[in-house]
């Protein structure tokens, strides 16, 4: 059987508050928070793009594993803020780690569900038994269009996972995918922000495709919702992974480890991969655990793990995801976001 | 080898020039330093320049002066050593004459800044482009991390740093050519804009244009040009890494040391003899590192000599009397050319306020890059 | 910076490729054939800890056209746990907190880009080590 044998996340230094960002365009900041649930959000640094946190969170995942890079044989990445438009960022991010040059290679871009496209095709090639190792990775430098509702949530960062047949520190127990053609959110060819269909993104788009993967990965698995310990829903703001939480059946405490949206925002294609890695953080062994994401256009994949005993003794190797969203932190004024994040025109 | 004395000398102002090319500054130059020794013709031409080809995107320096010096023909040719490019062409010169191929050379340096490129950018092509420039460092910036290593251990403060600026705009002001003739206090050095921490705008010479052009002669023919030759007792080049980081101890300008040391040799000469010396302060910085590699002051001598006025006019050996590439300016490949005139005008006694009594022998360091290059020249009144 | 000289140097700046001379134990980074030390010609092929500490830095106020947003930055000089020593950009806290004797760990970051349309340049940047991920 295939799963993880190594994970790891990366989530940049900086953020910036809801209050600072409603505050900026006459907003009222506590009606925005009890909206959406979100306190604040990570804002990658100058320097910080999906290369390089893929480089951070990969790097990790490698450490945990113990695992000598050039036996990885594919890495593909999630993400719709590839920093080219042509030319990927996985031939950077494996040439960092030290993979290569036998490999096999892709970017992937499926609005927030990228990086569970590249952890589903990754998993997929270790099982087939084509190669050995194969790294996935979700990680965004996410936009929103300044004033947009988008731009409370639109954070950085991201997470790795190493699949591999030995020494899992999860199996994976099964994989689904449910996926139709609808457009709730895109970004045409050339456009520096995404667009969306307002609140045609929920019920037609999010909650149909969430719940849809779910149910189906329930169902193939047979297991009930009461038996997991952790689950984690992609996080476009706090509260729909909650409320498509609690449409499935699952307790506030089953959803609480891998919730880090709140502080963290979301890092679509990272969003739903980085909930796993805080899991994983947390995790006892033979824990269950579910993972569903969503992408806008859209649709879900859903995994079903079960920690192994490995678990707990490859987890320090790296910084947790918690450390990184409760530890050193520096808090942006908007005018300094709007830096950090290109929204202001300068002569180049 | 014969002995070399310079024979003539002339330069342009140091300064923004708007009016003046790069051609223009070189030809004026080299004009004023064929007049000075009424001659007409030369047997070479060394022009000492760092970046043109960056600045006004001109190379192949050595034909286009001869050309506007009306000597096509000439044998000419460019040299490079970043801010030492100058003394490094005049070390050229001086082999020239040396060795006997040549009789009557030219050496002049020059360099125009200001016609828009991006100065901080052309100067760290001196540095190391892989290593540091790449990174993101400036010239002010490695001369900060030397100035940071000093105040670290003790050896230098800031304040030590400001009076450097100070001494060196008093003697500027007296300086005809200089860029700034004006002095400036210790708290005007001190409320400066910061430039790269702990150096800050008046630690910093200047961006300028200029040129500076000596003739020199086999010293038994220096008196068909001038009753007053200055005789080239000794000179030195020594190299560096090319890299800051690269040297065992980043605080220490060895190669100021080893080339001092060969000048010296060559001139048969010990420091003490030395009365004036103009030595390379493009940060004040520079200025302390050189006092002690050149052996003219020790330790906290060095650093505090300043202030103490022990290397200013009427000092033990007064430094930097032209203003020094502080207040005189630093158009760069023009910078160690300039350096030996102010020797020449002091060891002939023609340097008016800023006259050392008595002047027979003075010394000129010119440095290329963070210290990976350096030359020495040692000059002698006869 | 054109493509084929960034593409040249991807083994130092993405890996830390760096070359130790076996006759005297100095540490080249990027390798060199000739060991600077002693000149020895026997260079072995060694990869770098991402960590170090710096000898000297500044905080560069007035930085080159390309730098522009990121200015005031600090640099310095690191020395790594095998010797080698290297320029970087120290980054994630205050410029003014990096000083000789300070613990950085070496993170993977964007260093500089050609203009709006070229190629992204990417290397080492120092990041002072914490107390949670020490
Ligand atoms: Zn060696």
């Amino acid at each position: 059987m295939a799963g993880i044998i190594g994970y790891g996340a990366y989530i940049p230094r900086n953020r910036i508050r809801t209050d600072e960002i409603a505050q900026q365009w006459g907003r009222e900041p506590a009606s925005i928070r009890a909206g959406l649930l979100l306190e604040e959000k990570s804002v990658p640094g100058l320097d910080e793009d999906t290369i390089t946190i893929s480089v951070a969170a990969a790097r990790d995942a490698l450490a945990r594993a113990d695992v000598d890079p050039s036996r990885v044989g594919a890495l593909y990445i999630g993400s719709e803020s590839h920093p080219y438009a042509v030319k990927p960022s996985g031939t950077v991010v494996a040439e960092a780690l030290g993979v290569g040059p036998e490999y096999h290679t892709a970017d992937f871009e499926f609005a927030c569900k990228a990086g569970t496209e590249a952890m589903f095709v990754a998993l997929g090639l270790v099982e087939s038994g084509r190669v050995e190792y194969a790294l996935g990775i979700g990680a965004d430098t996410s936009q929103g269009a300044p004033g947009d509702a988008l731009e409370y949530s639109a954070s950085a960062g991201g997470a790795a996972f190493l699949f591999g047949r030995e020494n899992p520190v999860a199996d994976v127990l099964d994989a689904v995918s449910y996926t139709s053609d609808t457009a709730d959110f895109w970004r045409r060819e050339g456009e520096y922000y995404p667009r969306h269909g307002g609140r045609f993104t929920g019920e037609p788009a999010y909650f149909k495709h969430v719940l849809g993967a779910a149910r189906l990965i329930l169902e193939r698995t047979g297991i009930p919702p009461a038996d997991f310990r952790h689950a984690v829903f992609h996080m476009p703001n706090g509260k729909f992974p909650l409320s498509v939480g609690a449409q499935l059946g699952f307790r506030r405490d089953q959803l609480e480890t891998g919730w880090v949206v709140p502080t963290m925002g979301n890092t679509y294609s990272g969003s739903s991969p980085t909930g796993l890695a805080a899991i994983l953080d947390e995790a006892s062994p033979d824990d269950l655990i579910l993972i569903t994401s969503f992408g806008s256009g859209a649709g879900s994949d859903a995994f079903v793990l079960r920690a192994t005993e490995r678990l707990p003794e490859v987890r320090d190797r790296a910084p947790t995801v918690r450390a990184m969203l409760d530890g050193s932190r520096r808090y942006l004024s908007y005018g300094e976001y709007a830096k950090y994040r290109e929204k202001i025109r300068m002569n180049s | 080898m014969r002995d070399v004395a310079i024979v003539g000398a002339g330069m342009t102002r140091f300064g923004e020039l708007w009016d003046a090319s790069l051609r223009d500054l070189f030809v004026e130059a080299a004009l004023a330093g064929l007049g000075s020794a009424g001659a007409d013709r030369v047997d070479s031409i060394y022009v000492g320049n760092m970046a043109a080809g960056q600045f006004v995107g001109q190379e192949h320096l050595g034909p286009l002066m001869a050309d506007h010096l009306g000597m096509h023909g000439v044998p000419a040719v460019r040299i490079e050593s970043a801010c030492a490019s100058g003394g490094a062409a005049l070390r050229m010169g001086f082999l020239d004459i040396a060795s006997g191929q040549s009789d009557l050379v030219l050496v002049a340096g020059v360099e125009k800044m200001t016609d828009g490129a991006d100065v901080t950018n052309v100067l760290a092509t001196a540095s190391d482009q892989e290593t540091e420039v790449y990174h993101g460092i400036t010239f002010p910036g490695l001369y900060a991390m030397i100035a940071r290593l000093r105040m670290e251990r003790g050896t230098t403060t800031e304040e030590d740093l400001h009076w450097i600026a100070v001494k060196n705009h008093r003697h500027g002001a007296m300086n005809p050519k200089a860029q700034f003739r004006r002095e400036i206090s210790v708290d005007d050095v001190a409320r400066s804009t910061m430039v790269a921490e702990p150096l800050r705008m008046l630690h910093c010479s200047p961006v300028s244009d200029g040129a500076a052009a000596v003739l020199l002669a086999p010293l038994d023919q220096a008196r068909r040009y001038t009753d007053r030759p200055v005789r080239i007792a000794g000179s030195g080049m020594a190299t560096s890494t090319i890299a800051l980081a690269d040297r065992p101890d980043p605080a220490d300008l060895d190669v100021v040391r080893l080339s001092a040391e060969r000048a010296y040799a060559m001139a048969g000469m010990s420091p003490e003899r030395v009365q004036l010396a103009e030595v390379h302060d493009c940060f004040t910085v520079a200025e302390v590192c050189c006092l002690e590699a050149l052996h003219l002051a020790n330790g906290s001598e060095a650093s505090q000599a300043a202030r103490t006025g022990y290397s200013a006019l009427g000092g033990r050996v007064p430094v930097n009397t032209s203003g020094g590439l502080k207040s005189k300016g630093h158009p760069v490949g023009a910078t160690g050319v300039a350096q030996v005139i102010e020797l020449f005008d002091q060891l002939r006694g023609e340097a008016g306020e800023r006259q050392v009594p008595d002047a027979h022998v003075g010394l000129a360091q010119n440095m290329g890059g963070s210290g990976a290059s350096s030359v020495v020249h040692i000059l002698e009144r006869v | 910076m054109p493509s084929p000289r960034y593409t040249r140097d991807i083994p130092a700046r993405y890996r830390l490729d760096a070359a130790r001379c076996s006759a005297c134990g100095h540490v080249a980074l990027p390798r060199r054939t000739i060991c600077s030390g002693c000149r020895s010609q026997d260079m072995e092929p060694v990869r770098l800890t991402r960590r170090g500490t710096v000898v000297t830095s500044t905080v560069i106020h007035v930085p080159p056209d390309e730098f522009t947003t990121e200015a005031p930055y600090a640099m310095a000089i690191i020395e790594t746990p095998e010797g080698a020593r290297l320029m970087a950009q120290v980054v994630d806290c205050q410029a003014e907190e990096v000083v000789p004797g300070m613990e950085l760990s070496l993170e993977f970051r964007r260093i500089r880009r050609e203009g709006h349309g070229g190629i992204l340049c990417y290397g080492h940047k120092g990041v002072p080590v914490r107390r949670h991920e020490a």
